[in-house]
């Protein structure tokens, strides 16, 4: 069983009467383990196609299957708890809540998770380490740089072990050399700790990272290939 | 789902993230249960000062007073009818008219003034009987009271409260002298020692004379203003006050109980009537300040709208890393409770603060022996009320926030 299985999926957004066609007819199959990057020009639908592979959205028509089931298998718990605990998202613009500090932020998805509250401390230092903050670790979030934002951003979604971790345009509002270390992260997790990650981005530098392109347009898929490993 | 220790934690946090804010935004609710348990508290104390005085009148005596009952504004100038006389006080003493009287002393009152050499005093003079010292537990400090026969002869003999003895006397024993009121000549035969408010009446600001004395010379009146009669036993009470009412029923010619130009109270009845008022009181001043209350709550509805909009990325957020609809709405709902539980503690706090404070002032500048209470039942309310404030006005922003999409949220700028 795949991890995730999308059929003919597609989504219909009305705005003021006018119908919009975001995905169109959309088959997809990703494996556990798998580094999947998806391009596409801004309006293509890969961000919709996220939210929907991340039970944020709901398609309009077609079938989406994680782990065999779809949302509608689940009640509203079982999708928050889902998404918090298979689940782990990294945002562009990296959504770390100001008023708390680097630990706080990343023990986040861990009061929503039955984990003890004895063990938050230690899970969420480990991941910190993991992305190499253990220095920033009580700094208030506001005060970081964007590519320390965008790591502390990485170890909230990992905080809960997720199975995947959907990354919308992680490095999109980072210079070029904080972008690098994100990819590197992202890479790391995937090769070293098998998390399945699922990319956005429209830089090809960025997306000849991942193990796997697949290229959108149109809200259809336009290619979808393999990369050779080197 | 979140346990409540962390929401808790995660609330407070968001409260303190905005204290300013947050202060004025409860300030509704503590001025509201503030006034609340200020008017219960100072309502209280009251009323055990005045339920103190009813009860200096004894439990055996009942008042009978003229006119008919007050039963609203209107009526108050009947309370000055002139339909006590002496034959009802005749019809009242007769021989077996009523088996368990033991005493009856009519009273006749009003404001004096009495001269002595060129000192001159106001004060409030009384018509009585040697029956006041068993009613209002009085004794002598010098001298004599007067007789029966001093009653009965329309006697000039006077007793002096004590701050009238001093006033007019400037510390000389007065037993034996002439004071003037209304040009009269009246002899001290005694004076009260310093006794204070016993009742409603100030036993160190009066004169006592006898009452037939005090009628026809001072006050030029033929009626009384009360009677005062003493049941044998606090058990036949009720039934002396039945008696007295049938007696003046068949003197005044009444059939029709609801003509009677009379009343009766026995202390029971005041202190019934007396809780009914301060009750009615007390009830519509703290409707007053629910009002305030519901204000405050509607001020915290107002502020968690906002906080709900300002933060739509967070819900967002919350929502994505696995917060369940009903996690957001407890967190947004326990910071509405926990404002208005704040809110009611430092109301609380002000409140019984005035309280103590205003106690040390009464008792200093008018020593009544006002006593300071702690109402534990109306605060335990009142912050029980607070935080149902916070749960009723809070549930709406809560909803709101937990119904937020968390595509649309994040996308919020």
């Amino acid at each position: 069983m795949p991890l995730i299985e999308v059929k003919n999926l597609e989504k219909v957004f009305y705005t003021d009467g006018v119908q919009t066609r975001a995905l169109n007819k959309i088959s997809l199959i990703i494996e556990e383990g798998e580094f999947v990057a998806i391009m596409g020009p801004s309006g293509s639908g890969k961000s919709t196609l996220l939210h929907i592979l991340g039970f944020l959205d709901r398609q309009t028509s077609g079938q989406y299957l994680f782990e065999g089931k779809s949302f509608e298998d689940y009640t509203e718990k079982e999708l928050a708890k889902i998404r918090n605990q298979k689940i782990g998202f990294v945002f562009q613009a990296f959504f770390l809540l100001p008023r708390l500090n680097v630990l706080e932020n990343v023990k986040m998805p861990l009061i929503y998770s039955p984990i003890p509250e004895a063990q938050h401390d230690n899970l969420a230092k480990q991941v910190i380490a993991t992305v190499g903050l253990s220095h920033r670790m009580f700094q208030d979030s506001s005060r970081l740089s964007g590519g320390e934002k965008q790591r502390v951003a990485i170890a909230r979604a990992l905080v809960n072990n997720p199975k995947v971790i959907f990354a919308d345009e992680p490095t999109g509002n980072l210079d070029s050399k904080s972008g690098e270390t994100i990819i590197e992260i992202l890479k790391n997790l995937n090769e070293k700790r098998g998390h399945t990650i699922i990319l956005i981005t429209h830089e090809p530098k960025i997306a000849e990272r991942a193990k796997r392109i697949v290229q959108i347009k149109d809200g259809r898929i336009d290619s979808d290939k393999y990369l050779k490993k080197s | 789902m979140i346990n409540p220790k962390q929401a808790l934690k995660t609330a407070l946090k968001s409260l303190g993230a905005n204290k300013l804010r947050s202060f004025l935004t409860i300030l509704g609710i503590v001025i509201g249960v503030g006034a609340i348990v200020l008017i219960v508290s100072l309502g209280d104390a009251a009323k055990t000062i005045i339920l103190q005085q009813i009860e200096g009148l004894g439990s055996k005596t009942i008042a009978v007073l003229p006119g008919r009952e007050p039963k609203g504004p209107t009526d108050v100038a009947q309370i000055f009818s002139d339909s006590l006389k002496k034959r009802d006080l005749d019809a009242l003493t007769k021989k077996g008219a009523i088996p368990n009287l033991s005493k009856i002393m009519p009273i006749v009152f009003g404001g004096e003034s009495a001269s002595y050499k060129n000192e001159t005093y106001r004060f409030t003079l009384m018509g009585v009987t040697d029956l006041i010292t068993d009613i209002f537990n009085l004794s002598l400090e010098e001298g004599t009271f007067f007789s029966d026969d001093d009653i009965k002869n329309k006697a000039s003999v006077v007793i002096l409260g004590h701050k009238v003895a001093e006033e007019l006397f400037n510390g000389f024993s007065p037993i034996g002298k002439k004071i003037k009121i209304k040009n009269r000549s009246f002899q001290v035969i005694g004076t009260l020692p310093k006794k204070g408010q016993v009742s409603f009446f100030n036993f160190d600001d009066v004169v006592l004379v006898p009452y037939t004395t005090a009628q026809q010379y001072i006050f030029g009146i033929k009626h009384f203003h009360r009677l005062f009669v003493a049941a044998d036993t606090e058990e036949n009470v009720d039934q002396v006050a039945q008696d007295i009412k049938r007696v003046l029923r068949i003197s005044h010619d009444i059939t029709d109980p609801e003509k009677d130009d009379f009343f009766v109270h026995t202390q029971k009845d005041i202190v019934e009537r007396f809780g009914i008022i301060t009750n009615v009181l007390t009830l519509f001043l703290t409707a007053i300040a629910a009002i305030s209350l519901v204000v405050g709550g509607i001020g915290i509805m107002n502020i968690m709208l906002v906080s709900v909009t300002e933060r739509t990325r967070e819900i967002g957020l919350r929502k994505a890393i696995g917060a369940t609809n009903y996690d957001i709405m407890f967190q947004f709902l326990l910071e509405a409770v926990i404002l208005t539980v704040i809110g009611g503690i430092i109301g609380i706090f002000i409140s019984v603060s005035l309280s103590f404070l205003i106690t040390v002032v009464l008792n200093q500048t008018v020593a009544i022996g006002w006593k300071f209470t702690f109402p534990l039942q109306a605060n335990i309310i009142a912050l029980l009320v607070s935080a149902s404030v916070g749960f009723i006005f809070g549930l709406y922003p809560a909803q709101q926030a937990a119904k937020k999409d968390p595509i649309e949220a994040l996308r919020y700028e």
